[in-house]
């Protein structure tokens, strides 16, 4: 750098553009390996050793956030980030490098993703979730159960196939003999609820914990035939690992009776 | 015939001349060697682009191409993206050049503050989008909500959403392109046709839309191509479901869940046919202006 600054001394403008895109191009190394480096979180503080990223599904969301809250309260000078995601994002993710410490995943499919790719250590349980009617407040278009979602003129919002929430409605409809008749698949729970707080749509196919993190923004039903696809939860460490103790010790935490007992709060099922 | 780099001399020259000189102008400000300073930067822009595209390309599964664009799914998602991106940017057009030809009239005061909200779509995170138009449009919005009641019909889960919300996103690129021609499009013929005793209307038609013809198609190009990747808004207004709202970015995203490999082959796709599409136009119309 010091020999381009003599060199083209003359050129002040000139200078300045050549650093600004040799800048460019050094950051741009720089990001480009991201699982050599720290996840940028871990650099806050003094808490180096001391961080873990944790992938989570989307419905972890509130009840992750508590547990994290109560975890670092624990471990004073922990520090745990969060990314709540599409459980199959995230796994994809992790295939790719993403640096991170501990995945919490909405179903054994998209566990299985990560420990096929050997990324991540033997994943246990954690919690079940299982399905609920959600509707708008107050239930305007009168939903009475789940048969409403096979006639064409609602206005139904269910997850796609290719996603757990999705994969349940397909067996929770076979087992019921309806043929749904929805309007929007969308590609997560929380879009699908979303439709139903907007009053979008009529009723929805969500998680039961869904419902009680939307707070007063829907109401929720439960239906007999969600027990036939209760969701399983399973949580992993993981291989990248740059502070294996310490997510071992989340994981722990989320299984320990006062991680259970968030989660209950928050609506999941122990395992 | 005025040489390009001279002041040229205006009168009597004829627009297209004129015009055809002025390009050449500000395309080739210099002839021969390209100095080192711009191509060192100009080489890493276009790496940076292009490099992600060959990456997709090269990891596409090709093997299994066959079936991923066989699929029903896939073909119908991109018939609805053509559709749909092809009539955004027909209504982007016919809403677009007029906004922008007021927005470009020299003595409009709050021209600075127009053109600042026609922004804004561009600057929204796309999703937010999605929910603004849902707050004006949807079945319990400012609109919608009326439109429902009267009509029993409402905007989302509908492929009319869809090109609102191409529209919505697609419009600030058409408006700003036309805007800019017109700035930099010499007033003066619109001048001497009106003194002359031509009606304003046909002045636009046949001095101002002539006048601004590429900026206007370069405006619809990319009007064109933000419609077809739109997803933000899309996905959050209109829904998604196969056949009436999944365009080919949410199928894309779909896919990314469960099959990443046939995702990549779809973005390959979409890839393809909208550089072909714009090629194709660029033959037949572009190049005659």
């Amino acid at each position: 750098m010091k020999t381009a600054c003599t060199h083209k001394a003359r050129q002040p403008l000139a200078f300045f553009a050549l650093t600004a895109v040799l800048s460019l191009l050094l950051s741009a190394c720089g990001g480009a390996q991201p699982q050599g480096t720290a996840p940028s979180p871990s650099s806050e503080g003094s808490a180096t050793g001391r961080a873990i990223t944790v992938l989570a599904a989307a419905s972890l969301t509130e009840a992750f956030n508590q547990i994290g809250k109560e975890f670092e309260a624990k471990n004073p000078g922990s520090k745990v980030t969060f990314s709540f995601g599409s459980s199959a994002t995230l796994a994809t993710q992790i295939v790719q490098g993403a640096p991170a410490d501990v995945f919490a995943s909405a179903s054994p499919a998209t566990m299985k993703v990560v420990t096929d790719a050997a990324a991540a250590n033997a994943p246990k349980d954690f919690v079940s979730n299982t399905l609920e009617i959600a509707v708008p407040k107050g239930n305007p278009h009168k939903i009475s159960g789940l048969k409403d979602f096979g006639d064409e003129s609602r206005r139904i919002a269910l997850c796609a196939p290719q996603v757990p929430c999705g994969a349940a409605a397909v067996k929770v409809f076979a087992e019921a003999k309806i043929v749904p008749k929805p309007d929007t698949l969308e590609q997560d729970v929380k879009a699908a609820l979303q439709k139903v707080a907007f009053d979008e749509v009529d009723a929805a196919l969500v998680y039961k914990t869904d419902v009680i993190a939307a707070g007063d923004q829907v109401d929720g039903m439960e239906f007999p035939e969600a027990q036939k696809a209760i969701n399983v939860y399973p949580i992993a460490t993981l291989k990248d690992s740059k502070n294996p103790a310490l997510a071992q010790a989340f994981m722990d935490y989320v299984l320990s009776p006062e991680g259970q007992s968030v989660l209950t709060k928050a609506g999941f099922a122990q395992s | 015939m005025p040489s390009p780099d001279s002041e040229p001399a205006h009168v009597g020259a004829k627009p297209a001349t004129q015009r055809a000189a002025a390009t050449r102008a500000t395309e080739r400000p210099w002839q021969g060697r390209i100095p080192l300073l711009l191509a060192v930067p100009a080489a890493v822009a276009l790496l940076f682009l292009l490099l992600p595209l060959a990456g997709l390309v090269i990891r596409a599964p090709w093997t299994e191409a066959r079936t991923v664009l066989a699929g029903a799914g896939a073909l119908q998602a991109l018939k609805l993206s053509l559709i749909t991106a092809t009539v955004s940017v027909i209504i982007v057009l016919l809403v677009g050049v007029p906004l922008a030809w007021i927005l470009a009239r020299p003595n409009l005061r709050a021209a600075s503050l127009l053109r600042a909200l026609i922004t804004i779509p561009l600057v929204l995170p796309p999703v937010v989008g999605g929910v603004a138009l849902f707050t004006v449009l949807g079945r319990t919005g400012l609109i919608g909500r009326p439109l429902y009641r009267l009509t029993g019909f409402a905007f989302p889960f509908t492929p009319y959403a869809v090109i609102l919300a191409q529209v919505f996103v697609a419009l600030p690129f058409l408006v700003l392109s036309v805007e800019g021609a017109l700035r930099a499009s010499d007033r003066r013929y619109e001048e001497a046709a009106s003194t002359l005793g031509a009606r304003p209307v046909t002045i636009i038609r046949r001095i101002t839309l002539p006048l601004i013809g590429p900026g206007i198609a370069a405006g619809a190009v990319l009007a064109w191509a933000r419609a077809l990747g739109e997803f933000g808004a899309t996905i959050t207004f209109a829904g998604n479901f196969p056949g009436t709202t999944r365009t080919m970015p949410l199928e894309v995203y779909l896919a990314l869940e469960t099959d990443p490999g046939s995702a990549l082959l779809l973005s390959v796709l979409l890839l393809g046919v909208s550089v072909a599409v714009l090629a194709l136009l660029r033959e037949r119309w572009v190049s005659r202006w």
